[in-house]
């Protein structure tokens, strides 16, 4: 899964395990490339390694296996604090019995900057993230989105061309989190810097990177950029780990290039699908189709099979209607459909038409 | 890993001074709080105390035994102590009249025959009540020899006014007869009650006599007690001086032997003050009393009596100390009620006539004590930071399973009695103790040349150090617990070394644990006593072994409670400078 951008990888691991017991794998055989000025995301569910690799990187952790390259060179046995990489953490971590201009401050000592030269740049990092006015507060005195900016301010002071933010925006609300994760992306663009980006909250990921890398037990399931992930999942662990999926079980009827058939379980019905990775017919696989790709009544053509379903519930959400339908068998199917004048709004107990496009539905492993 | 993470400290609203939003919150609050009224119309403030007050009743009620506890085990001994520590009424309640006397003397030479009079008053009082060896030893602890001077002037002061008692005698048996001394000084009221009660007591006895049994005699015993003896106004006004030694005589006999007046002649110094009274200024007519006609007599004789002035008596028949103006200075100088003298002792001055002087100096060992109790308490401080402190770090940086299974480790010691540790150190430091063997057989030192490690500060210090580690390492240990992982990890990314992480961020955040170990380490250890007691031999041993020795040895209380209210300053001194230093709110136990 060596996804390599030629000469230009910045980060790269290479075959990187790593192991705390030395009897289970968190990370394994893990091997990733990180192009200068990318903004990637590892993107997975608590347990899956993630924070593990960004431990690695950033030098806390060391690989039981592999190498770890910056910039081409190697950095397994370099200790974190000449790795010079920024990091910001899940709880800030600022220093609390220092003010915000002290942290700032840290960095540039330790390398030995003069006054003036610490004083200039401490002032533009604190009014990078706006917080020009705030550098003799303690950190106590700040509120958590303040806190994150200074922490912010602090991981970028001192000039990284990495940064590794480890669930940077976990602790805060979901309104100051979309500001934030705005602010981030705008910042990382212009000051170039390349980051890699910690978070189990698939919204974050795909709002905010350039390429997300889906994890999963100790493997990447897939990376790609956002759109790809959304649209095109890899694998049925990807395609129910990002958004919304309604899944049906089947087997494979029929298998061409572009095109398979699915026999459900539920009902027997056939339905066409995108075959993605399966391998031949009478395989078991599970079809995901996206809830807003479902259409009701549908005109696709003769060819395009369809589906009878009974609704169970009709929800009324402002911007879409969401209609949770009873589908071969199974009563978690979830069709989304958008408010528009013309739309039929269904009641429970109608019984329903439903079809898609063929490309929209993928054949996966189950 | 960083899901375990606790959430972020520095949110707590409520630990911040300063322009914060809650503050501005709660200081608009304030500022309404005054005129905002309950529905019922009253201040709302007052309706709120109204609905707190049961509340807070109940919370005084729980804590109220122990506050009570503490007020009686606690706070009332140190109160007791403080005021030992100046108190010092024994001198003018024992001597009141030299004490009076005094007053006149420059401290040059001796005190006037007038003194010396009231001086054998005095100590015939003391010596019945057996008060003069208490007044002794309370003046030995300023001038050594007081106290066997005391009390061999007590063996003999029957013999002041003696001279006089057998002429007054010789000029008439009537002076020898309890009697005449009754009807001479007693107010007549007295007399007849006290006549009246012993008619009543040979009646009881009588009655006694003829019960048929004990049990009926014990019933009908004669209890009431003799009627206080009471003066004459006459006699008062005629004889001060025999009035008032005579009427203690009464009182004196009465406590002490359950005696009356018209049972025992009076002692020698009684006639003493009646020659005193007559031979200076009494005149026949201001005594009209029943004894008229002897004391007028005996007016007339006393001119021709053989005198001894008590002066001379005192120093040529007891003791020629009282003839030492150092004495006298002595008593003059603890006179008063309050005294600075044991204050002055504690730190190595004195209290004499001339002022406050210096003590000499083969006296002086408080000050020494003093500081080596400093200096001992902060090397024990510090030994236990240096070996508390990376215990600490580690114990908070392992698993919780090792970590607490270490911890047990660290409090082992507890589990020993304090005695059997510090002897146990005996047998490990002593000259033919295990270090010793082992450095002698690994060849370090020579045979002759075996390490003093005990009985001296040496000892002192290790065994010390190691009874307080444990008060070191665990508010170290939950202050560091409590620091996240994060910050020097964070400080390290940042770009610090390890050295540079530990010291600049993850030492300062120690602060307060190692503030509040010391604090305890250090008021543990300067009050410390069964530890230096056992091992400190001479030179390692605190103030506290000094404050004992004077408790239970010498008896010098009112020492021992200034040497201890000078002990309670200093820690409260030094608290108070940690408090501006570092901030007491710096100090955390976790």
């Amino acid at each position: 899964m060596l996804d390599t951008q030629g000469a230009q990888a910045f980060v790269e691991f290479d075959r990187v395990q790593k192991s705390y017991d030395g009897e289970t794998l968190v990370v394994k055989d893990l091997n990733l490339s990180i192009g200068r000025g990318e903004f990637l995301t590892m993107l997975g569910p608590s347990g899956s390694g993630k924070t593990t690799c960004l431990m690695m990187l950033a030098g806390f952790e060391t690989a039981t296996h592999g190498e770890i390259r910056l910039d081409g060179s190697e950095i397994n046995n370099i200790p974190p604090h000449k790795r010079g990489i920024g990091m910001v953490f899940q709880n800030y971590a600022l220093f609390p019995h220092m003010t915000v201009a002290e942290n700032l401050s840290f960095p540039l000592e330790v390398r030995k900057m003069g006054k003036s030269t610490r004083q200039e740049k401490i002032g533009r990092a604190l009014d990078m993230v706006q917080m020009g006015d705030f550098g003799g507060r303690r950190p106590a005195q700040l509120s958590g989105g303040q806190q994150q900016r200074i922490a912010l301010a602090r991981a970028l002071v001192f000039e990284p061309e990495l940064v590794l933010m480890d669930e940077p925006l976990g602790a805060l609300d979901k309104q100051l989190r979309e500001t934030l994760q705005f602010e981030i992306t705008r910042l990382a663009h212009d000051l170039g810097i390349t980051v890699v980006y910690v978070t189990h909250d698939q919204t974050e990921a795909l709002t905010m990177s350039d390429r997300v890398a889906v994890f999963d037990d100790g493997r990447i399931q897939q990376l790609a950029p956002p759109d790809e992930l959304y649209e095109q999942p890899k694998n049925s662990f990807v395609a129910q780990f990002i958004g919304e999926n309604n899944t049906l079980r089947g087997t494979v009827a029929t298998l061409s290039a572009d095109r398979c058939t699915v026999k459900l379980d539920g009902t027997g019905e056939t339905i066409d699908a995108l075959p993605v990775n399966i391998e031949k017919e009478g395989d078991k696989t599970l079809v995901s189709i996206r809830p807003e790709r479902v259409e009701f009544n549908p005109s696709l053509g003769e060819s395009a099979h369809t589906l009878d379903a009974e609704v169970l519930e009709f929800i009324y959400m402002g911007d879409v209607f969401r209609t949770r339908l009873k589908v071969a068998g199974r009563d978690d199917f979830v069709v989304k459909t958008r408010n528009r004048a013309d739309q039929v709004r269904l009641s429970p107990g109608d019984s329903v038409k439903i079809g898609w496009l063929p490309q929209d539905c993928r054949a996966l492993d189950a | 890993m960083t899901d375990s993470v606790p959430p972020a400290r520095a949110t707590g609203p409520d630990q911040f001074t300063g322009a914060t939003p809650d503050n501005a919150i709660r200081d608009a609050d304030r500022a309404k709080a005054g005129r905002v009224l309950a529905a019922d119309g009253t201040p709302l403030k007052r309706s709120l105390n109204r609905a707190l007050r049961a509340q807070k009743l109940r919370a005084l009620m729980l804590i109220a035994p122990l506050l009570i506890f503490i007020l009686i085990t606690f706070i009332a001994p140190i109160a007791d102590m403080l005021f030992r520590s100046v108190e010092n009424d024994i001198v003018s309640q024992t001597l009141p009249r030299t004490v009076v006397e005094l007053d006149r003397w420059d401290g040059e030479g001796t005190p006037d025959e007038e003194t010396y009079r009231a001086l054998a008053a005095d100590l015939m009082v003391a010596t019945e009540l057996k008060n003069h060896t208490r007044l002794g030893s309370r003046l030995n602890y300023e001038t050594t020899g007081i106290s066997s001077l005391f009390r061999k002037t007590g063996r003999d002061i029957d013999e002041a006014g003696e001279i006089y008692m057998d002429q007054f005698v010789a000029l008439d048996a009537a002076w020898e007869e309890p009697a005449t001394w009754v009807s001479l000084m007693a107010d007549p009221d007295w007399i007849a009650a006290q006549a009246d009660w012993s008619a009543r007591a040979k009646e009881a006895e009588a009655a006694q006599d003829a019960a048929a049994t004990a049990e009926e005699a014990r019933a009908l015993e004669f209890t009431e007690p003799e009627p206080r003896f009471r003066l004459s106004g006459t006699a008062r006004d005629a004889l001060p001086r025999t009035s008032r030694i005579y009427q203690q005589f009464a009182s004196v006999i009465r406590s002490e032997d359950g005696d009356s007046p018209t049972q025992e002649q009076p002692w020698a110094i009684v006639y003493q003050a009646l020659y005193e009274d007559l031979s200076g200024g009494f005149t026949g007519e201001s005594y009209d009393g029943a004894q008229a006609r002897l004391l007028s007599r005996a007016a007339d004789a006393v001119a021709a009596f053989d005198t001894l002035p008590v002066k001379e008596f005192f120093i040529e028949n007891v003791d020629e100390d009282w003839g030492d103006p150092e004495v006298w200075g002595t008593i003059k100088a603890f006179s008063s009620p309050y005294t600075a003298g044991y204050f002055l002792s504690a730190i190595d001055y004195q209290l004499t006539p001339q002022g406050i002087e210096p003590q000499p100096d083969d006296q002086k060992i408080y000050a020494l004590l003093f500081k080596r109790t400093m200096f001992m308490s902060l090397t024990i401080m510090f030994s236990c930071v240096l070996l508390g402190y990376p215990i600490a770090f580690l114990l908070s940086n392992l698993p919780l399973r090792t970590s607490n299974l270490l911890l047990i480790l660290v409090l082992l010691p507890f589990w020993t009695s304090l005695l059997v540790r510090t002897s146990a150190w005996k047998v490990l430091l002593q000259q033919e103790g295990v270090i010793n063997a082992i450095l002698v057989w690994a060849g370090a030192i020579s045979d002759v040349g075996r390490l003093q490690l005990i009985n001296n500060q040496t000892g002192t210090i290790i065994a010390m150090t190691h009874i307080l580690l444990p008060f070191m390492i665990l508010p170290l240990y939950s202050v560091m617990k409590t620091i996240p992982p994060q910050y020097v990890r964070a400080a390290k990314s940042l770009g610090a070394t390890n050295w540079t992480a530990f010291w600049r961020v993850y030492f300062p955040q120690s602060v307060p644990g190692i503030g509040a170990g010391c604090i305890l380490v250090f008021i543990l250890s300067i009050g410390y006593y069964i530890t230096p007691e056992i091992v400190g031999g001479t030179t390692g041993t605190f103030i506290s072994n000094r404050i004992a020795y004077h408790i239970s040895q010498s008896l010098n209380w009112g020492l021992a409670a200034a040497l201890g209210t000078i002990l309670l300053a200093l820690v409260l001194v030094l608290y108070y400078l940690y408090d501006r230093i570092v901030g007491i709110d710096n100090v955390s136990l976790g």
